[in-house]
């Protein structure tokens, strides 16, 4: 058969070709900076951001944002009222102001949030790393102390527990029982994360070099397997304002002197059908606050996933 | 004769949009293959090779796209066809075996149900026992015997080169004119390898189907095709007759990949090249050095889990012995599932043997304590396979090269950072990317990053398990010309792991050759390469791609 494919050669010159050169652009890289750099990206972060930082600053100073003290002056007279001048939400059934009251009952809610999600991470971080990578029978203890709070719907056991201390009821006792039951989550998402970590070629050099266990836990492991836990952090602080809320309303969680928004929607319940307002606000403060963290999670949960990244 | 490519494509432009407007992957590339011809296409990693061969069935992964230039193919223009209709061209008049076997077939359907799937497909046959019959068919003519019983079979039950072979046989069900072939072998062992491509060409050439060969390994492309297309950075950098292009080099990027070769190179760099003395008498020096590794009668067994609570005794590594003179390389060659890693593992102390000896120096490692084990650690250090892997990726270089000072607490502050630096000129890389992280840079620079880390605490021994396996051609001989550089200056000794036996005529002084968890050859490098005494040993060497194609340089 006749040879019918010429012999081609590119044009050339002679050090046109580089093997393996180093090509470094200025910015370091690595998961983290990628990470913030791909969320400045995104207009969802700065919308929730925006909004956490507001939600922050009214726990925080709650006397910036209205001059009207949420209990003072409460007057049977505007009872149900609707909006006026200097009371732009209205008033609840016992003639107080709802902006006021729901600016006031920020730093409540948010606290127990803020508990809540600390301790879950605590006690989550610790069983799921120490399961994940020592493994073996301290993982099966674990792992199956972990079912055991996970089979317990945490609803349900806060519910119980906020019955029987009912004469401690506050910030503390309310997050710790929702705490309680809430790590597993954490610790599961983390053991998983550890035992795909700690199989990887990077811990074999270590170990190979010398380095100790609990060294190469703290040094390699810990540190690449985080960044879900990160993820399901600001969906459980999200989640535990909720629950906090789920619980003043059902009678067992905040006494009801305490403002929160839980207390408020369950103080509106009765005034449903002839001024729904009053239950729409406090529960609209809810949504929000509640929406600006799980939008902050899935900013943070695309951002530390380079698939996500690559495909927008 | 007709004289009409059966393939023509003609400036073929591809693109990958991403947020900083597009990534040209593929510019420009021409090339015709005609009915009954195979067609090779060399080139490295991120060289657009693979890319072009999707692209002539449209099969670019997620956002590619074809952004100019034309593919015909038959007479018939492919780029901006119907899917429907280019649906009927795939598989049917064009076939396509996938590069890894191991992933390509759905672990949850029979064999024999994803054979018929394709059969189905591709319109060969419609009528139930037809279309078994022709499963069965296809099974038989991919070298399968007993084929009725295998197509009941999961994937799982297959081997990674009958895997392959079943492939094959679905892309080649549909007796289409073309085949693409993507790396059909890269996953698989040069003998196993040898075995494929064999029945490759058989098959093809009874059924005059032409074949497009992807891979990276110029010695194979020649070995099996009639011409090479050699692709480089999106280009054809140099086409033609596969001879011509590897007696006669044009472009420098092709020189450079011919005189890189493993397969065609048979000389030993570094210390044994040296022009002055004769190899032999080198290796009789080396040899009156003192052992640094002793192996004696090692045996390692795990057990695995079987049904139920029983398990059975799996013996990874048999009674293996050897000794390493200080100074030299000594490579263990072997197939997958030979046991040579295992045999690094239990070196590194990362598995306790089941039974044998390991001498250091002369002192037995499987008596030291704790202590001992860690100054063990400091004289003998290991670089593995992946280089992706094998670096953590938060870490920067600097302390990913400082890690191991820093566990055995070598020196302060300064002198380790002047250390560092120090080693970063050893292997060749720019003190900038010091505070630079592993992601930013390539595969062999990354490995590079490793090599420094395990010179890090001066030591005497080095254990590379399969350390350039994962590299490009140029690359790997770069890494390779770095060691034996790094071996003359520090006088280190070598225990090279790996499944390449073209690598280890360029590096070894002596090789075993180990199957199945045992020793069955062992000798000086060049008497092995030029007298095997095993079967084993001569298969192996026979299964090199392109070994037996004279340079005529």
């Amino acid at each position: 058969m006749a040879n019918r494919n010429e012999h081609f050669v590119a044009d050339f010159s002679e050090d046109s070709v580089v093997v393996d050169a180093v090509r470094i652009d200025d910015r370091p890289s690595n998961l983290w900076y990628d990470a913030w750099r791909d969320a400045r990206k995104r207009p969802m972060f700065y919308i929730s951001g925006v909004l956490i930082v507001l939600v922050a600053l009214v726990a925080l100073f709650p006397g910036l944002f209205t001059n009207v003290a949420p209990n003072d002056n409460c007057q049977l007279a505007n009872s149900s009222g609707g909006p006026m001048l200097g009371h732009p939400l209205g008033f609840t059934r016992q003639g107080c102001d709802i902006y006021s009251r729901i600016i006031y009952g920020t730093s409540t809610s948010l606290s127990v949030g803020l508990i809540v999600t600390v301790m879950t991470t605590i006690m989550g971080v610790l069983a799921g790393a120490i399961a994940g990578f020592y493994g073996k029978w301290v993982d099966a203890v674990l792992s199956r102390i972990g079912d055991i709070f996970f089979s317990i719907p945490y609803i349900l056991a806060a519910v119980v527990i906020m019955s029987v201390f009912s004469q401690y009821r506050n910030v503390w006792v309310i997050s710790a029982a929702i705490g309680f039951f809430a790590w597993p989550s954490t610790a599961r998402v983390l053991r998983a994360e550890i035992l795909r970590v700690k199989n990887s070629d990077f811990v074999m050099a270590s170990t190979a070099i010398g380095v100790s266990r609990f060294t190469i836990l703290m040094r390699h492991v810990l540190p690449n397997s985080v960044a879900p836990v990160i993820v399901i952090t600001t969906i459980s602080l999200a989640a535990a304002i909720v629950a906090e809320a789920t619980l003043s309303f059902l009678g067992v969680g905040l006494p009801s002197t305490t403002m929160s928004w839980g207390n408020d929607i369950s103080q509106a319940q009765v005034d449903l059908r002839t001024a729904p307002m009053i239950l729409v606000w406090p529960s609209l403060a809810l949504s929000i606050t509640v929406l600006a963290f799980i939008m902050m999670g899935e900013v943070v949960r695309d951002a530390l996933d380079p698939k996500a990244r690559s495909s927008r | 004769m007709n004289d009409t490519p059966l393939l023509s494509v003609r400036d073929l432009q591809i693109e990958f949009p991403n947020q900083n407007g597009a990534v040209k992957a593929v510019a420009g590339v021409s090339f015709d293959l005609f009915a009954g011809q195979t067609l090779a296409i060399v080139g490295e990693s991120g060289s657009g090779k693979s890319t072009t061969a999707h692209a002539i069935i449209n099969l670019l992964p997620g956002n590619g796209r074809i952004a100019g230039g034309s593919v015909t193919f038959d007479g018939r223009e492919l780029v901006g066809l119907d899917p429907r209709e280019l649906e009927k061209v795939r598989g049917q008049q064009i076939g396509f075996v996938p590069q890894d076997p191991m992933s390509n077939l759905n672990p949850v359907w029979s064999v024999g149900f994803q054979v018929e799937e394709a059969i189905r497909a591709n319109g060969i046959a419609t009528e139930k026992n037809a279309v078994r019959a022709a499963a069965i068919d296809v099974l038989q003519k991919a070298g399968l015997s007993d084929a009725e019983r295998r197509l009941k079979q999961f994937p799982h039950q297959f081997s990674g080169g009958m895997r392959q072979r079943v492939l094959i046989g679905i892309g080649l069900s549909a007796k289409p004119k073309l085949l693409i072939a993507d790396e059909p072998t890269s996953a698989l062992d040069v003998t196993v390898q040898r075995g494929i491509l064999d029945h490759l060409d058989d098959l093809t050439k009874d059924s005059g189907t032409a074949v497009i060969l992807i891979t990276h390994d110029l010695g194979l492309a020649v070995e099996r095709a009639e011409s090479v297309v050699v692709m480089y950075r999106g280009k054809i950098v140099e086409s033609g007759p596969s001879l011509e292009i590897l007696q006669n080099p044009q472009h420098p990027y092709t020189k450079r990949l011919v005189a890189a070769a493993p397969s065609l190179a048979s000389r030993r760099i570094g210390a044994g090249a040296s022009a002055s003395k004769p190899a032999e008498t080198d290796v009789d020096a080396q040899e009156s050095a003192p052992v640094a590794i002793s192996v004696k009668n090692l045996s390692k067994t795990f057990s695995i889990r079987g049904t139920g609570f029983k398990s059975t005794q799996f013996t990874a590594v048999n009674d293996v012995s050897f000794d390493i003179h200080r100074g030299s390389t000594t490579a263990l060659v072997g197939e997958s599932g030979s046991g040579k890693s295992t045999v690094a593992k239990l070196l590194m102390g990362l598995e306790t043997p089941t039974s044998g000896q390991i001498h250091i120096d002369g002192r037995d490692v499987g008596n030291l304590n704790k202590h001992q084990m860690l100054a063990l650690r400091r004289r003998m250090q290991p670089v593995f396979q992946d280089p992706y892997g094998s670096l953590d990726p938060l870490y920067n270089i600097a302390n990913t090269i400082a890690e191991p000072m820093l566990t055995h607490k070598v020196g302060d502050r300064a002198s380790r950072t002047a250390r560092v630096r120090e080693l970063l000129d050893q292997v060749s890389l720019p003190q900038s990317i010091a505070t630079r992280y592993p992601s930013e840079l390539s595969g062999g620079q990354r490995q590079r990053v490793a090599i420094a880390r395990a010179l890090a605490l001066k030591p005497d021994i080095l254990i590379l398990d399969e350390a350039v396996s994962a590299l490009d051609v140029l690359v790997q001989a770069q890494i390779l010309d770095l060691l034996a550089q790094l071996q003359d200056e520090l006088r280190l000794t070598y225990l090279f792991i790996t499944h390449d036996l073209a690598v280890v005529r360029m590096i070894a002084d002596n090789v075993c050759v180990m199957s199945k968890g045992q020793i069955v050859e062992a000798g000086r490098t060049n008497d092995i390469f030029d007298n095997p005494r095993e079967e084993y040993t001569r298969n192996l060497l026979d299964a090199i791609p392109g070994a037996n194609i004279k340079l005529g340089l």
